[in-house]
Formats: structure tokens, C-alpha cells, sequence
């Protein structure tokens, strides 16, 4: 008795592709994934971006940058050079911009005057990132302790060999870091997942003869299809909406001053959520199989976007494949509104990009819904 | 005046459709005249819903054409002189009857005044009316079916394709759509009826087509289809103790044929069964029962294609 009915799931699970997929190539996908985002490092720590003002340019200052260089630490002085022109050093007030603009999540500052009496270095830092500050502080000691210590000869007996006057320079005024990040990132998860269960809609007019009807009246595919891209939009944008009033109301993230970004990069998002929604379903052949070709596609997305984890924790090849995810976008620019009190007119990188995926996916997505136009 | 000259609501000229190696289609020619309902009498995989489908543009034919009142099907006037009832409960389960008919009115262009009192003729012809504001899910089988077909009549069209409206309808509820049809033929909408049951063809039709492996392969009146296949003979159906291939052989001998152990024979008279048995009483085949039939759609199917109509 046993045996026929173990014999019978095995038959059933081998029929049903969607099942099979979501048994096997969906936890093997997602082991890979993060088996790349943290097991593929070789160094212990990651390599951070820190940018180094030296105003003081003794010798005592210089062997500390040259320090820290050394250490697993991306050191520089100076922006990326434009056009092959090289770009003036960071003065100290750049160098806070460029952490307010998210060029690097840490900026030391070499005062003048440093190791004459106190070694006192100033440290402008995101908040958001809450790995790279610390590391970047842990190092610091460290070098101060062997090489710079030599070089100024003093000795500080147990206090810290250099005093570093820490400011985040972005959210300091924030209640909590990382709930505007994660209303982004988890908000752009479920979006996805129900821009796909509302694209499915499609499939179960296909299903059940609507479709046929609905195409035999004076509605065209293209029409219907425009019209499911809306809606989906709509609830996408009604989703978040109430994501953020929520963060807002319970959680303290001001909504109200942000509220045009919000807007800007909410319809941008929802439109490019309701596009990809509308693909999976014009790709898929029936309702039963677009919910385990959904879940996996949108899983992985996540999980490579950075909805799971904060994409700046990830590898650097990891960070660039997650630019081909809707959710690193749409992360990126709600970040920008949210955490670095960006304008509206800098968000155009983003917003272009996930219009631009929106269209590109809605066009595939009518292509492909040719095939219930006629038979 | 030869049929394709009259005034037609509906003409079908060569049709054919083919899926890869099937062809489901294959050469049909066809009219409908105004006020005039078709059967289109066939076998499950006959091709009638494919021809349904070929006229209501869903489905792109291999050649020939359609012309609604003498416009290409495709036109603009076309679609909004013809309705389509499809054989699948195509409505929006989560939404209302009525909500349902005024969001397929929208989809045929129906302005506000006349979608309003269209919704008010669909839900009074259904009789739907007292379940207006109840959920498709929240009907019985036969609700959804009336409310199928109204679906199909929102937008008040001329000609109606209906294709197996009574698919999966109990007696009672069958009774109720027949009446529903009858009272669109008393307003002269023009109606295509596709059925595998001659019972539904012979009350509702003026005309039948009988269409079998994608050919029309009798047309007319009953009556028509009955004389030109039994010339006024009648049938006999007799029943063997035993069939073998002596016996099949034997009722082929005599121009009959065996079908589900029973032999089929037409006869001028009556008194020719005498012959009959005592033929097969010398033959040594045993009868286990006779009996004479007039003949009906039934045996016009079985005659020309020497299958059941229900297989």
C-alpha cells in the first residue's frame, strides 16, 4: 500500500514542472546566491571605501594614510577623475558631501595640527552602513598603535592612541536607520509578488474563456494589456503608499517632508513592478504555472537587489549584478529620498532606468501575448 | 435566385482552418439568412466551435471568408452586429450579474444610457433580475449559463453565435434557455446554434447543418435532411443474439450497417421486416428483437457518417 502511494507522488511531482522547480532549482539557486554573498570572500573583512583629508601633511599624518592604505581599506584622496582630468583633493567639507551623496560611507579628516599634543582625527560616517564606521575605527587604532605611534613618539598609556570625533553626516537626525530601507526593500519584495499574482489575472481569463470574449468585443490585446499594466501600477503604488504610512506613523520616518520623492520613486517602481508583473504572466502558459516561475524569479531578485540584505554589505560583482534587479533600483533611489535627503531632480538616474525597464518589459510582454490574439 | 444571392445576415464562404496535421475545418460554405436560426448538428471535435470561433475573428482562417450583412467580419460594424455566447462560463466569478454585463457592455462601447437599459434587458431576459446583485460564484449552474448568454447580448446584436449554450444544464433549467432562444427568434435576431443533441435542432431550428471532421455534410429542414437520406423509406433496428463477422457481414450484404451491436436497415414498407427475418432465420442468425423507426436526426447522422452522434 505503501509503495503505490510514495509511486503516485512521484509520478504527480515528475508532471508537474512547477513543483519540481520549486523543489530543486529554487533552494540550489538560493544557496548559490548567498553562498556567493558571504562565502566567496577571501579577505575577512570587506575592502571599504574611506576618503582621507590630510590637512595637516606632516610626517605623523602621512604615515598614517599610508597606514591605512595598507590595511584592507579603499583609500582615496581624491573624486574619480572626469574625463581624464584629474580632480582637486577632498577638502573636509567635500568630503562630508561625498558621504552625504553615498561616494563612500566614511570620511577621516586629518586636522591640522595632529599629533602635536592630542592626535584627534574627525570622522564623518553613514549611519546607515553599520559595518564599514566600525571597521574603519577598529583599523585606525591599529595603525596608530604600530606605525604612527613610532613616527610621533609618544605613548598614550591605556586610552586610545588617537581620539576620533565621530559624526554621521547622513540620518543624524534619524529616529532609525534602517526602517526606511526596509520599507523599500521589503516593500519592492512584495510588490513584485503581487504585480505577478495581479498580472496572473490574465491567465485566468486565457483560462476560463474571458480572454476570448473580452478580445471579441471591441477591446484590443494591446488595450487589455495597458489596462492590467495600470491597475497592477495602481496597487503597487497603493501598497507602498500604505507601507510608508506606516513607517511613518509607527516607526517615525518622515513621509511628509519626502513626500515628492516618495511619489516620484513610488510611481517609477510600481510601473516597472507592473511591467515585469505583466511579463511573468504573458510568459507563462497557465495560472498553476506562473506561481513557482513568480516565486523563483522574484526570490532571487530580492536576494541579489538587495530587498534580503543591504546590497553594500555584498561583494562588489554581487553589487553590479544586483543593478539588472528592479529592487536595487528602486532601493537606491528610495534611499536617496529617505536616508540622504536627496532632491527630487537626483533621482532622475533611477527613475530613468526603472521607466526604462518598465518599457522594455511591457513591450516583450505584448510580443509575447501575440499568442492569444489568434490561433 | 440560388441561396448566396439572398439577403443574408451571415455568409461563410470556403472556410478553413488547420491546427499542424488536423484539419478542423475544411471547407465549409454557409448562409444565414435574417431572423433565421441554424442548427450546426455535430459530434464532439466535429469542428463547430473552431467555426464559431473563425466567425467571430478569434481564430484566423486558412482560407475563404466570413461577411456580417455584407462587411468582412473584422469590421468595426461587424463585431457590433454579432454576439458570441462561447461554450465556456467566460464571466468574472468575483464580479455581480450586473456588474458583469455593464463591464462587457463597456468592452462593446455601450454609452451610459444605453449600457444602463441594456443591463435591465440582459437581467429581465435571464431572468436574473431579483439575483442582479449577487456574485457569479453565488449562482447555480443554470444562472450561469443564462448569464453567459446575456453576456453574449449586451451590446443588442443581430446575429448570435450561441456554441453549446446548455452544456452541462440540468432539464429544467435546458427548458429555460429554450425559451430564452425562442424569444430572440420572435425578435428576429438571427442565431447560430451549435449542439450535439438533435432534440435541442429540431426544436429550435429552422435549419440544420449536420458537420462532421470539419465538412458540412447534410443541409436543410429536418424534414429535408430526412428524406434525402431514407427517401422516404423507414429504419429498422435489429438486434442479434450474437454479432460476429458473419453477422455484420450479412447486414452489410443488405445495405445495413452494425453500430454498437445493433444493425441499422431502412425499408420501403413495413411488411418488408417479414423478409427481413426470415431471411436472417435462414442465414441461421438469431434476432433477439426488431423494431421500426421513423426516422429522425439521429439516423440522418448515423446514415451519412455510420458513426452515433454522441460517440
Amino acid at each position: 500500500m505503501i509503495v503505490p502511494i510514495v509511486r503516485t507522488g512521484l509520478m504527480a511531482l515528475r508532471r508537474d514542472r512547477g513543483a519540481l522547480a520549486m523543489s530543486f532549482i529554487l533552494p540550489v539557486a538560493f544557496f548559490s546566491i548567498f553562498a556567493v554573498i558571504f562565502g566567496g570572500r577571501r579577505e575577512v573583512t570587506p575592502r571599504v571605501n574611506v576618503i582621507v583629508v590630510d590637512e595637516e601633511q606632516s610626517q605623523a599624518s602621512q604615515t598614517l594614510v599610508q597606514g591605512l592604505s595598507s590595511e584592507s581599506l579603499n583609500v582615496f584622496g581624491r573624486p574619480a577623475s572626469r574625463g581624464g582630468v584629474e580632480q582637486p583633493e577632498y577638502t573636509a567639507a567635500g568630503a562630508e558631501a561625498a558621504v552625504k551623496s553615498g561616494v563612500a560611507p566614511v570620511a577621516l579628516v586629518i586636522p591640522k595640527g595632529f599629533g602635536v599634543e592630542h592626535p584627534q582625527v574627525e570622522m564623518f560616517k553613514d549611519s546607515s552602513d553599520m559595518v564599514a564606521p566600525q571597521l574603519v575605527m577598529g583599523l585606525l587604532q591599529k595603525v596608530a598603535m604600530t606605525a604612527v605611534l613610532k613616527a610621533i613618539g609618544q605613548r598614550m598609556g591605556g586610552a586610545m592612541p588617537i581620539a576620533v570625533e565621530a559624526r554621521d553626516v547622513v540620518g543624524e537626525k534619524k529616529n532609525n536607520p534602517m526602517v526606511s530601507f526596509y520599507a523599500a526593500a521589503i516593500g519592492v519584495m512584495f510588490l513584485l509578488f503581487s504585480a505577478s499574482a495581479a498580472g496572473g489575472s490574465l491567465l485566468d481569463e486565457a483560462e476560463s474563456g474571458t480572454l476570448d470574449r473580452v478580445l471579441s468585443s471591441r477591446v484590443t490585446m494591446g488595450m487589455l494589456l495597458a489596462g492590467k499594466l495600470c491597475f497592477c501600477a495602481l496597487l503597487a503604488f497603493a501598497q507602498l503608499f500604505i507601507m510608508f504610512v506606516w513607517a511613518w506613523v509607527v516607526f517615525k520616518v518622515d513621509l511628509p517632508s519626502h513626500l515628492a520623492g516618495f511619489v516620484v520613486m513610488g510611481l517609477s517602481t510600481a510601473f516597472a513592478v507592473a511591467a515585469f508583473g505583466m511579463l511573468l504572466a504573458s510568459t507563462c502558459r497557465t495560472r498553476a504555472q506562473l506561481g513557482p516561475v513568480s516565486t523563483l524569479v522574484v526570490l532571487m531578485m530580492s536576494s541579489i537587489g538587495g530587498s534580503m540584505f543591504p546590497r553594500f554589505l555584498m561583494p562588489e560583482a554581487m553589487q553590479k549584478a544586483g543593478l539588472l534587479t528592479i529592487n536595487a533600483w528602486a532601493i537606491d533611489g528610495f534611499t536617496k529620498v529617505f536616508w540622504r535627503d536627496e532632491p527630487v531632480s537626483h533621482l532622475w538616474p533611477q527613475v530613468a532606468v526603472l521607466i526604462g525597464a518598465g518599457l522594455v518589459l511591457f513591450v516583450i510582454a505584448r510580443r509575447l501575448a501575440r499568442r492569444w490574439e489568434f490561433s | 435566385m440560388n441561396s448566396f444571392q439572398m439577403a443574408s445576415a451571415l455568409r461563410i464562404e470556403g472556410l478553413v482552418k488547420r491546427f499542424g496535421d488536423l484539419t478542423a475545418v475544411a471547407g465549409i460554405s454557409l448562409q444565414l439568412t435574417t431572423g433565421e436560426c441554424l442548427g450546426m448538428l455535430g459530434p464532439n471535435g466535429a469542428g463547430k466551435s473552431t467555426l464559431i470561433r473563425c466567425i467571430t475573428g478569434r481564430v484566423i482562417p486558412d482560407a475563404g471568408g466570413v461577411s456580417v450583412f455584407d462587411t468582412p467580419a473584422d469590421s468595426a460594424s461587424a463585431r457590433r452586429s454579432l454576439g458570441w455566447v462561447p461554450q465556456e462560463l467566460a464571466l468574472y466569478s468575483r464580479l455581480t450579474c450586473r456588474e458583469n454585463l455593464e463591464t462587457f457592455g463597456k468592452y462593446h462601447g455601450l454609452g451610459r444610457a444605453d449600457l444602463k437599459a441594456a443591463v435591465v434587458w440582459c437581467l429581465e431576459w435571464a431572468a436574473l433580475t431579483d439575483r442582479a446583485d449577487d456574485t457569479v460564484s453565488s449562482l447555480s449552474g443554470g444562472m450561469k449559463r443564462r448569464l453567459n448568454m446575456a453576456a453574449g447580448l449586451i451590446h443588442r446584436p443581430k446575429v448570435i453565435l450561441m456554441d453549446e449554450p446548455t452544456v452541462g444544464v440540468d432539464p429544467q433549467a435546458r427548458n429555460r434557455i429554450f425559451e430564452m432562444i425562442e424569444s430572440l427568434r420572435g425578435e428576429g435576431i438571427s442565431i447560430i446554434y451549435t449542439t450535439h443533441y438533435m432534440e435541442e435542432a429540431e426544436r429550435l431550428c429552422d435549419r440544420i447543418a449536420i458537420i462532421d471532421h470539419g465538412k458540412i455534410i447534410a443541409e436543410g429542414t429536418k424534414d429535408e435532411l430526412v428524406r434525402n437520406a431514407f427517401e422516404g423509406r423507414s429504419e429498422v433496428l435489429a438486434r442479434f443474439e450474437r454479432v460476429d463477422d458473419a453477422v455484420v457481414a450479412w447486414v452489410e450484404a443488405r445495405g445495413g450497417h452494425v453500430d454498437n451491436g445493433l444493425a441499422h436497415f431502412s425499408v420501403e414498407r413495413a411488411t418488408d421486416i417479414a423478409g427481413l427475418l426470415d431471411a436472417a432465420a435462414r442465414s441461421g442468425h438469431d434476432l433477439a428483437d426488431v423494431s421500426l423507426r421513423k426516422p429522425n436526426l439521429e439516423s440522418v447522422f448515423l446514415h451519412w457518417t455510420g458513426r452515433e452522434l454522441r460517440e
